[in-house]
């Protein structure tokens, strides 16, 4: 296959970017979205010129390291992570837009790279169980009814990798934020740090610098992991819930 | 050829006596305390942010100790342990079908093909039953029944459901279990994490590990961090093969710059490969993608029996198929374990009758279970890994069989650590998959899950507080020589680097060691490809230093120059490694030596000769070093399968 990459280039944070567009001669519809990258760094390399830089890391869609908007599309055409997307999706002599997540909250290192810590202080900021370790009680001393660990567990699939940031007309964290707030507030073992969870997570979500939440709903159309409106929904109840009950 | 010399025996490996269900729990004991009050005067380095390292961090924060935690990706939470699928071992007896904790380590040095020490496996399976324990309560979202009570499968042809799961990314919730507590110690301004830092040199003072040397990636800043000990947690090696189910950035220099200052490095050789993995579609591709062991529960595995067959799987009748793993092991069918089902796949594609590119595949076919079962059912069990394959290939399995074809995993060897993970420099710890010692020559499906988070909540947090409370740490300054020196020599491989200006890229020589490593120290191996292979590699270093080309600066984001910089530590590790394959004169786990087989073409050990581990020790020529092994419950057998 031929094609031509217009990728954006941007030295630094504060450095201006632009598009600037290689043609790949020798691609192969087998190869993943990821490795058209490296066959066009290598190329840049061998001429002496700077290679794109770019997040990767399992190339398994799972670790949520990579991240690009392509043609206008977090992580392009297909419901996938751009690693797991394939250059069959496209068509000998297409012209493909490569972008950075775009978003006031992830602002841009180099090139195809931003800044996603934000995400990891909203975790710090409550996603997460206060366990000691070495003391739990026996796993079978609180049962937990199935559609419980079901829910749960579909919201634990969020890989963390931003796509619904950078397809927010608002540049939004809801969904991320709701899935984390749904996976442990539906457990028993989240139960005691319930209301503060969400109220903590929430205020780290906003001083972030996300947008708010208008029910778009590109972020559910974007996920790679199929995180449901529903936790979105899910959120707003919790908050309001602990917002009227909580005694933090 | 590299020659070596034989050093004294490894005589201490700290196990304590006694009866070996008590080891752990005397060890523990006897073991030194800190008051909490001193626990905050003392920092611990922790490199590496995975199931072993992010529950060391949050486990000795939550303890008091002050944790300075480094990750070269841009977030703990994607440590490569996120990819594990299949699940974590327990000897809960949950299933009331026989399991123990006996049972498990039994199993466990078994698989690992009697090259694992006993103490350690016993402890390794006493701990387990706590991890599922601490994950539960940590919200992690395991498989449950209808009753709430946790649900749990069998894996590896092991004859107890003791794995426990959570669908096919136990891995990933695992990891986000334990990057949630070290979250909780970050905010509480326990933990101090550098996130894409990476660690480039050890600090050792007066013998013993006080420091490390790490780049910013972000800004290419050079910083020299101090602690009382330092915990790596670095991860596998795997990816010297540069084909790999690895994580891109999964490299070895953490542990090989440990290695050059002091650490021995263990059984460097040892190195697992697993049987159903992705093929590979061309030379542009960049990594391999793994498939869950559980598809051979059902897949039926084959190929044409005319070579070069060129039929479409479909119109080749049955009596034209070769079921070879039914046919050679009557007994395991397509279940033999995972040494042996990768070894005769790569026999039956090197004899010419392999499919797919380049003949290096063979059928995994769902034909006769989608008829058995109904495709229903076929979904529910493996849908999620059809949908995979079918991503990657643009085949569907529910219509044309799966290719497979073996790939490099995980590595059992690693930097040699004693009973209380302590590397041979005292202060240095390790754990995880950065070490070598509880997995032997070969590692049971989900074992690697276990390990990981046995070493970083339970073991380490009880021995590294022992070396603390044993105290004798003097102050050591920024300014001390020990300390600066490491800092110039690690900015004098940069700029050396960065100033070469060859016409080669980084990727291009690691593809070159990646073939050189998978054809002559792959699965299988011969004193001739070894020592072919042995005089190669350092004209390929040669090469490198000659030829390489980085551009920018290293003031920067350089992911050019991060690459070069591992590569040339695979490029060095990789001669130890062809090293102690050719050492081993004998056939053990997935290590298969072709000299040393069975009449009927199976692995010989040789427990006289080998029953050891090799640690080797840096120098002009390295130095042998070995550790009895010695099994006083397990006794060693020739494993059959036929």
């Amino acid at each position: 296959m031929k094609l031509t990459v217009r990728v954006w280039r941007q030295s630094g944070p504060d450095a201006e970017g632009r598009l600037v567009g290689y043609p790949v001669d020798d691609a192969s519809p087998d190869m993943s979205f990821l490795e058209l990258l490296d066959v066009l760094n290598e190329s840049l390399v061998e001429a002496g010129e700077q290679p794109v830089a770019f997040d990767h890391d399992c190339r398994e869609g799972i670790c949520g390291s990579c991240g690009v908007v392509i043609n206008g599309r977090a992580h392009g055409p297909e419901r996938t992570t751009a690693c797991q997307l394939h250059l069959r999706s496209f068509a000998d002599g297409d012209v493909i837009d490569v972008e950075p997540w775009r978003a006031r909250g992830f602002p841009v290192i180099k090139d195809l790279v931003v800044d996603r810590s934000a995400f990891d202080r909203i975790i710090q900021s409550g996603g997460y169980v206060t366990a000691p370790t070495g003391s739990a009680p026996d796993a079978h001393a609180t049962p937990v009814p199935k559609p419980d660990a079901d829910l749960a567990f579909d919201n634990a699939t969020c890989i963390g990798c931003g796509a619904c940031v950078a397809a927010c007309p608002n540049g939004s964290a809801m969904l991320f934020t709701s899935a984390k707030v749904a996976h442990l507030n539906s457990l028993p073992q989240g139960q005691p740090e319930r209301a503060r969870r969400v109220l903590d997570m929430v205020d780290t979500m906003d001083a972030e610098g996300f947008g708010g939440c208008t029910n778009t709903g590109e972020c559910v159309a974007s996920c790679p992991k199929g995180i449901p409106l529903t936790s979105i929904a899910n959120l707003n109840r919790e908050f309001l819930k602990a917002a009227r009950t909580s005694r933090r | 050829m590299l020659e070596y010399t034989v050093g004294a025996p490894i005589a201490d490996d700290k196990a304590p006596d006694g009866p070996i269900e008590d080891r752990w729990s005397a060890h523990k004991f006897s073991a030194k305390l800190v008051n909490p009050a001193n626990r905050r005067k003392h920092r611990v380095i922790v490199v590496g942010t995975g199931l072993a390292g992010g529950s060391a961090g949050a486990t000795l924060a939550e303890q008091g100790y002050h944790v300075v935690q480094f990750c070269f990706q841009d977030s703990p939470r994607r440590a490569h342990s996120v990819a594990a699928q299949g699940g974590i071992n327990a000897a809960k007896n949950y299933r009331n079908d026989g399991d123990s904790v006996y049972r498990l380590f039994y199993d466990t040095v078994k698989g690992g093909d009697f090259r694992s020490r006993e103490s350690n496996v016993y402890r390794l399976a006493e701990v387990s039953a706590q991890i599922i324990d601490q994950a539960v309560a940590q919200g992690v979202p395991f498989a449950r029944e209808y009753g709430g009570l946790l649900d749990t499968r069998s894996f590896g042809g092991v004859q107890v459901q003791r794995t426990f799961y959570a669908r096919g990314q136990t891995g990933q919730q695992l990891l986000l279990g334990a990057y949630q507590a070290l979250s909780r110690q970050i905010d509480a301004g326990n933990v101090e994490l550098h996130a894409r830092t990476e660690m480039l040199d050890l600090v050792v003072v007066d013998g013993r590990a006080r420091g490390i040397v790490a780049r910013d990636l972000v800004t290419g800043e050079i910083t020299t961090h101090l602690a009382d000990a330092v915990v790596l947690a670095s991860g596998g090696y795997g990816n010297v093969f540069y084909l790999s189910t690895n994580a891109k950035g999964s490299n070895a220099t953490a542990i090989w710059r440990a290695h050059k200052r002091g650490a021995y490095l263990a059984n460097p050789c040892f190195t697992q490969i697993h049987p159903t993995c992705i093929p590979r579609s061309g030379e542009h591709q960049s990594k391999l993608t793994l498939m869950s062991e559980s598809l051979r529960n059902d897949g039926r595995i084959w190929v044409p029996k005319q070579a070069g067959d060129p039929r479409p799987p479909g119109e080749i009748p049955e009596d034209e198929r070769d079921y070879y793993l039914e046919r050679i092991y009557p007994s395991f069918g397509n279940l033999v374990p995972r040494d042996i089902a990768s070894r005769a796949a790569k026999n039956i594609c090197d004899a010419g009758f392999g499919v797919g590119p380049g003949g290096l595949g063979v059928y995994l076919d769902f034909a006769d279970a989608l008829e058995r079962m109904g495709r229903p059912a076929v979904e529910a069990k493996y849908g999620n890994l059809f949908d995979m394959y079918q991503r990657i290939t643009a085949e569907n399995p529910y219509q044309v069989p799966m290719r497979i074809y073996p790939a490099i995993h995980y590595t059992m060897g690693g930097l040699w650590v004693d009973y209380d993970l302590q590397a041979t420099i005292p202060g240095l710890f390790v754990i995880g998959e950065a070490n070598f010692s509880d997995h032997g020559a070969n590692r049971l499906g989900a074992s690697a899950l276990m390990q990981g988070l046995a070493d970083g909540y339970f073991v380490l947090p009880s021995t590294l507080n022992d070396y603390i409370a044993r105290g004798g740490f003097d102050e050591v300054s920024r300014t001390d020589a020990a300390v600066t020196e490491v800092e110039t020599q690690v900015r004098a491989r940069i700029d050396r680097l960065l100033s070469v200006g060859g016409t080669r890229s980084a990727d291009s020589f690691h593809r070159e060691l990646g073939h050189l490593m998978w054809e002559f120290c792959g699965m299988s191996r011969t004193e001739e490809g070894l020592r072919k292979a042995l005089e190669r590699v350092p004209e390929l270093r040669a090469e490198f230093w000659r030829e390489i080309r980085v551009p920018g600066s290293g003031a920067e984001l350089n992911q050019e120059l991060e690459k070069a910089n591992r590569v040339a530590d695979f490029l060095e590790l990789a001669e130890l490694l062809l090293l102690d394959a050719l050492v081993r004169e004998e056939s053990c786990g997935g290590h298969f030596r072709e000299e040393y087989q069975t009449p009927d073409g199976e692995a010989r050990r040789e427990d006289e000769r080998f029953s050891h581990v090799a640690a080797w020790e840096y120098g002009e020529k390295p130095v042998l070093h070995k550790e009895e092994l010695t099994f006083e419950h397990v006794h060693p057998t020739q494993r059959s399968y036929q």
